[in-house]
C-alpha cells in the first residue's frame, strides 16, 4: 500500500467524521493561531523598536557625566581630543545640553518642546537637514550667540511657516531663529514629537544652565558592530579621570537596541511557550480521539488484517490519519492566526496610536505547520500501535 | 502430491482458570486442492477453532498445520499477513464489508494490500462484482444492499485475489433460506470452477451441499467422508435435529 493511498483513506475517514475531526483539531487550531499571533506581535515590536532607535541613530553613543563632587571634571576640549585620538572608532562628537526652562513664542507658551544645546556637527550626526535658513555654525558656539534652529512643528504651528528671522524667548532671553529643520516624522507632526524642538548652540545653553557645565555628549561611531569597543574606550578614559564608574554612564544605542530586542525575544519566547502548551493539549486530544477511533474500528481492523494487511499498513493508516488531522488543524490555525494578526494590528494601532504591525514570519508559519504535523505523528503513534497489535480473531468478533 | 490443507494431531487447549477446554483434540485431516468440504458440528464442537487455525488467525497449541506444505506455526507476522492476502479468501457470516467504502473499493482492499496497481485492481474488482451479479451497483455502499447482496460482495472480495482456499464461515447464517441457497449455489459454482472451498456450518442441510463432510464433536472428528451417504447426516446423535433434506 502506498503512502498516497493511506492519505486518501485518511481523508475519507476525516470527511466521514467532520464534526468530531473539527473538535479534535480545535486545540491545534488555537495553539497554532496563538503562536502565530504572538510571534507576529514580537516581530512587530522588534521592528517598531528598530524604527524608534533608527530615529535616534543606532550609530550613536551617549555619554552622561554625573561627576564626583566638584574636584574633578572633564572638559569639552578633553572629550573632543578623545574623539580625535580615536578617529578609527569615532566619527563626530557633539555636546548635548538639555535646557529646562520656559519657552515663549509671542504670547504662547508651548510646554512640551524639547530644547537642546548642540554643536554645529549635531545635525550631520543625526541626519537632520535644514529646510530653510541655515544650521548652527562653529562661530555660533564660539561667540555664544543667541540664535537657534526650530523644528518643523513649531514653524508651521506658531510662525505660519515663516519662522526664519523671527524670535523665540527661552527663559526670558530672546533668540533669533536662523533656520528651520526639515520635517522628520512621517505623516502628521505632533506636539512633543521629534519635530517639536529647538536647537541652540551648546555654549549658550551651558551658560544659561544652573551649573554652567556640559554634562552629556553624543558621539557617532564609524562601525556599529564595534559599538562595544567604542563604549569601553570612553569608559576607560573617564575612569582614569574619576576613578569611579558611578560618575559617568556610556550607552551605545546599538547595544541598547540589542538589549531591548533580546528582552522582547525572551518575552515572546515565554509567551509562545505558554501558547505551545495548548499544542501539547491539542496533541493529547488527538491521541484520545484516535484511541476511541481504534476501539470503534476494531472490527474494521480485524477485517483488514484477515484480508492481508500487515501491521505496518494498519499503523501507517492510523498515524496518517492523526497526522492529516493535525496538519489540517495546523493549516486552519495558520489561517486563523493571520486573521487575528490583522485584527491585532488594528487594535494595537488604535490603542497605542503607534504604527505597530503584527506580522507573522514565514519561518513561524512553516514551523507551526511542521510542529502540528509532528504532533499528529507523535500522538497518533500510540493509538496506531494499539490498532496494529489487535488480535484479528478478537477484532473480528468485536461488536 | 501433498495435501493443500493438512492437520497433524492438531490440538487447541484453552485454560480458563481451573478448567481446561480442549477446543480441538488431536485432529488429523487432509483437504486436497479442488475439494468442497463442509466442516460441521454443533456449537462448542470445535469448528470455529478449526476455522481460525485453517485461516491462520490462530495457531494450534500442539500439532502441526501445513498449508500448501508450509508449517504455519513457523511463520512470522508479515508472512502470515501475506498468507491471508494471497492464499486465503474469507467469507464471514456477518459479511464484514467496510461500511465507508463502495462495493468496488471493498473488493479492491485485498489487492491493495497485495500491491496490485490501481487501474489493474479496479478492473479485476469490476469483473469479480459482475461475476456475482452486482456489476450495476459497484458505486453503492454496503448499507444500500440486502444481506444476500452483501454476502455476494464478500464472495467477490474473497475470490478476487485468486486464493488457494476459500474459507466460508457460516455464510448463510444471517440469510433467509432463499438467499442462502443462492449463496450456496455460488459457492458450488466456485468449486465447479476448480476452487478449493471450505465451508464451516452448524447446519446439516447446508453441509450436505458440499462434496465431503467433516463432522466434529467435542473437538474430535467423528465423521469424515462423502456428503451424500446417510452416515454423514446421522452419525451424530444430535445431528438429526438440524434436519436432512
Amino acid at each position: 500500500m502506498k503512502l498516497t493511498e493511506a492519505f486518501q483513506l485518511a481523508v475519507k475517514n476525516i470527511k466521514g467524521n467532520r464534526m468530531r475531526t473539527f473538535l479534535t483539531m480545535l486545540g491545534i487550531i488555537i495553539g497554532i493561531a496563538a503562536v502565530i499571533v504572538i510571534v507576529g506581535l514580537g516581530n512587530g515590536m522588534e521592528k517598531y523598536m528598530r524604527d524608534q532607535f533608527a530615529d535616534m541613530g543606532t550609530n550613536t553613543v551617549a555619554v552622561n557625566i554625573m561627576g564626583r563632587g566638584s574636584s574633578r571634571s572633564v572638559s569639552e576640549t578633553q572629550m573632543y581630543a578623545l574623539v580625535a585620538e580615536n578617529s578609527e572608532y569615532f566619527d563626530q562628537i557633539s555636546p548635548t545640553v538639555s535646557f529646562s526652562g520656559t519657552v515663549k513664542i509671542a504670547t504662547e507658551s508651548p510646554s512640551s518642546t524639547a530644547v537642546t544645546g548642540v554643536s554645529e556637527a549635531y545635525f550631520d550626526m543625526k541626519g537632520y537637514t535644514v529646510s530653510s535658513g541655515r544650521g548652527l555654525q562653529y562661530v555660533d558656539m564660539e561667540k555664544r550667540r543667541t540664535v537657534c534652529v526650530v523644528g518643523s512643528y513649531l514653524n508651521s504651528t506658531y510662525y505660519g511657516g515663516n519662522a526664519v528671522g523671527q524670535t523665540i524667548r527661552l527663559n526670558g532671553k530672546s533668540f533669533l531663529i536662523v533656520g528651520v529643520m526639515a520635517q522628520e516624522t512621517d505623516g502628521e507632526m505632533e506636539e512633543g514629537g521629534t519635530d517639536d524642538c529647538v536647537f541652540l548652540p551648546y555654549s549658550t545653553a551651558a551658560r544659561m544652565s544652573y551649573t554652567g557645565k556640559i554634562n552629556s555628549y553624543t558621539l557617532t561611531v564609524v562601525d556599529e558592530t564595534q559599538a562595544a569597543a567604542c563604549v569601553s574606550i570612553v569608559e576607560d578614559y573617564l575612569y582614569d579621570i574619576f576613578s569611579d564608574d558611578d560618575a559617568y554612564r556610556v550607552i551605545s544605542m546599538a547595544q541598547m537596541l540589542d538589549a531591548m530586542n533580546a528582552m522582547i525575544n525572551v518575552m515572546i519566547g515565554i509567551l509562545a511557550g505558554i501558547a505551545a502548551i495548548s499544542l501539547v493539549v491539542g496533541g493529547i486530544g488527538i491521541m484520545n480521539i484516535m484511541l476511541v477511533s481504534v476501539t470503534e474500528r476494531t472490527r474494521e481492523i480485524g477485517i483488514r488484517k484477515a484480508l492481508g494487511a500487515k501491521e505496518r499498513y494498519i499503523m501507517q493508516q492510523f498515524v496518517m490519519e492523526a497526522a492529516t488531522t493535525s496538519a489540517l488543524g495546523g493549516v486552519l490555525g495558520i489561517t486563523v492566526g493571520y486573521g487575528l494578526s490583522s485584527v491585532a494590528t488594528i487594535i494595537v494601532t488604535a490603542l497605542m496610536q503607534e504604527n505597530l504591525t503584527v506580522s507573522p514570519s514565514i519561518g513561524a508559519v512553516l514551523g507551526a505547520f511542521g510542529i502540528s504535523t509532528c504532533i499528529g505523528i507523535v500522538f497518533g503513534y500510540l493509538p496506531a500501535k494499539k490498532a496494529a497489535r489487535l488480535n484479528p480473531i478478537d477484532a473480528l468478533h468485536y461488536d | 502430491m501433498s495435501a493443500l490443507i493438512e492437520f497433524q494431531d492438531v490440538s487447541k487447549i484453552y485454560e480458563m482458570g481451573e478448567s481446561v477446554v480442549r477446543a480441538a483434540d488431536r485432529i488429523s485431516m487432509k483437504i486436497q486442492k479442488g475439494e468442497f468440504v463442509a466442516i460441521v458440528g454443533q456449537s462448542g464442537s470445535g469448528k470455529s477453532t478449526c476455522m481460525n487455525i485453517i485461516g491462520c488467525l490462530d495457531v494450534p497449541t500442539n500439532g502441526t498445520y501445513l498449508l500448501d506444505g508450509r508449517d504455519v506455526g513457523s511463520l512470522d507476522k508479515n508472512q502470515l499477513a501475506e498468507i491471508h492476502n494471497k492464499m486465503l479468501g474469507f467469507i464471514f457470516q456477518q459479511y464484514n464489508l467496510l461500511p465507508r467504502l463502495t462495493l468496488l473499493e471493498n473488493v479492491e482492499v485485498p489487492m491493495m494490500y497485495a500491491g496490485v496497481p490501481k487501474n489493474d485492481r479496479r478492473e479485476r474488482a469490476k469483473v469479480a462484482l459482475e461475476m456475482v451479479g452486482l456489476g450495476s451497483k459497484i458505486n453503492h455502499r454496503p448499507a444500500q444492499l440486502s444481506g444476500g447482496q452483501q454476502q455476494r460482495v464478500s464472495i467477490a472480495r474473497a475470490l478476487v485475489g485468486e486464493p488457494a482456499v476459500i474459507l466460508a464461515d457460516e455464510p448463510t447464517g444471517a440469510l433467509d433460506s432463499h438467499t442462502g441457497r443462492e449463496v450456496l449455489s455460488l459457492l458450488q459454482q466456485l468449486h465447479a470452477a476448480g476452487n478449493t472451498v471450505v465451508l464451516i456450518t452448524h447446519d446439516n442441510s447446508i453441509a450436505v451441499q458440499a462434496q465431503r463432510i467433516i463432522r466434529l464433536e467435542d473437538g474430535r472428528v467423528i465423521y469424515d467422508g462423502d456428503a451424500r451417504t446417510a452416515d454423514a447426516v446421522v452419525s451424530s446423535s444430535l445431528a438429526g435435529l438440524g434436519g436432512g433434506q
